[in-house]
């Protein structure tokens, strides 16, 4: 149900996730940002148990703010994804996290990167990679069109295409997803891809 | 084991706690530090004994950011600030995990309080030997602040104060000359005041400046250097404008 994926580019990477928040048969939300900002020059798109997810990552956020003002550096993102799976593989036999995470930074001295991170505690550093029943249709999709050094637009079509196949081809596909970027000039919000807004309820 | 729990801090029999006010004597023999609240800015500066010719500057910074908008500067014992620091920025991002809000100023002070009035009063322990002058904007109206805290676990909020090395005499220049300031004008007045008991000169002070927008800044050498240099001019002008009308009459 719960759809992640993301890619190395150019100079950037890119990371979507759809945006539901699903609880049995109850949609919660369809605006749930799953991709979070990790700092300055990262992002962590996490699937998984809602509240594991928000509780680890913000976890995993605050480690690697206060790394930063312990060592007046910031993490390089290898570094960032060793971490996260080192708490991933901590937990693992006592008291599991379910999160699966993809990492993508972005280094001045080694460009951009992105590693994937199931919940236990594998780490590989891959080109693109993707979680969920979505990975499925993802992963097919990006062996075939996906080629190093893509440009963002190349980029973005590639996404895209995935967003629509899997709402075209997931029987359960979540309907809006949000797209981030991270470059030389740090983590951003790309777009969002919206088939169903949320309708304001009108004064009573 | 039942050797090491014996309390260190103990009452004297007129009510005094010897180790707190040794302890107090080593911040004494620190380096100056002062700290000046302004409008907008808030000003940290701290004398820098001369270096060694062969150790890299770079890593004695006396002016450390505990957080975004959280700075402290500290006199006494270096070895005791690194821990009570590193204490104090692992609280300052444990309390963003848990309530979804930087701290405040006063709430990281006293937390810092905390931590000294606990080794004064557990066994096998001795008091940190270092007073800290903390200063930051409150997150969410903006306004600075500026604390001290002491080896005894006291603190309170000023306008501007310092610490270590002739703390008295620099508190003493502060009373007199301090009015509301803001920018470049409290900068100023805090280099004014170290260099009441300091060497002149970029080399022997480190000045950091924090602002809401722009977070902690140290001060180049040689911008210190162009302020050094304004303020021996201006106290020159003074002492010729003390000089000059009495030759004319």
């Amino acid at each position: 149900m719960e759809c992640v994926f993301g890619l190395v580019g150019n100079g950037f990477a890119i990371v979507a996730a759809d945006t539901s928040a699903v609880h049995s048969i109850l949609v919660h939300k369809s605006n749930e940002d799953k991709i979070m900002v990790l700092d300055s020059h990262k992002l962590v798109a996490a699937s998984g148990e809602s509240g594991d997810r928000v509780q680890f990552t913000e976890y995993i956020q605050k480690n690697v703010a206060l790394y930063q003002f312990r060592n007046g550096i910031p993490l390089t993102t290898a570094a960032a994804a060793n971490f996260t799976r080192g708490e991933l593989a901590t937990a693992l036999r006592k008291n599991p996290y379910f999160v699966n995470i993809l990492l993508a930074g972005y280094d001045k001295e080694t460009g951009p990167s992105l590693y994937y991170i199931d919940y236990i505690a594998t780490l590989h550093k891959v080109d693109k990679g993707a979680f969920g029943y979505g990975s499925y249709f993802c992963l097919s999709l990006m062996d075939r069109h996906y080629h190093s050094g893509m440009t963002v637009d190349e980029a973005i079509a590639l996404v895209d295409k995935c967003i629509m196949e899997i709402r075209s081809r997931l029987v359960v596909a979540p309907p809006n997803f949000v797209i981030k970027i991270v470059d030389k000039d740090g983590a951003r919000e790309y777009a969002w891809r919206e088939s169903v807004k949320d309708t304001a309820v009108p004064a009573a | 084991m039942a050797r090491y729990d014996r309390a260190i801090t103990v009452f004297s029999p007129d009510g005094h706690l010897f180790q707190v006010e040794y302890a107090l004597e080593a911040v004494r023999k620190g380096n100056a530090a002062v700290g000046v609240r302004g409008t907008d800015i808030v000003v940290l500066g701290v004398e820098k004994k001369s270096t060694a010719k062969l150790q890299d500057s770079r890593s004695v910074r006396k002016i450390v950011n505990l957080d975004d908008h959280i700075a402290l500067a500290c006199a006494g014992l270096k070895a005791d600030a690194r821990v009570l620091i590193n204490k104090a920025r692992i609280e300052c991002q444990s309390h963003r995990l848990t309530v979804e809000d930087p701290v405040t100023v006063e709430y990281i002070t006293r937390y810092i309080a905390g931590l000294q009035q606990k080794y004064t009063q557990s066994g096998g322990v001795r008091p940190f030997g270092l007073s800290t002058l903390i200063v930051g904007f409150d997150p969410h109206t903006g306004i600075p602040s500026l604390y001290q805290t002491d080896p005894s676990g006291t603190f309170s909020a000023w306008k501007a104060n310092a610490t270590g090395r002739n703390s008295n005499s620099i508190r003493e220049f502060l009373e007199k000359n301090y009015k509301e300031t803001s920018g470049q004008e409290t900068i100023k007045l805090a280099i004014r005041a170290l260099l009441e008991v300091v060497e002149s000169g970029g080399k022997n002070i480190e000045v950091a400046v924090m602002t809401k927008e722009h977070g902690l800044r140290q001060l180049e050498e040689a911008e210190i250097d162009v302020i050094a240099a304004e303020i021996e001019a201006e106290k020159a002008a003074a002492e010729a404008a003390k000089k000059g009308p009495p030759k004319e009459t």
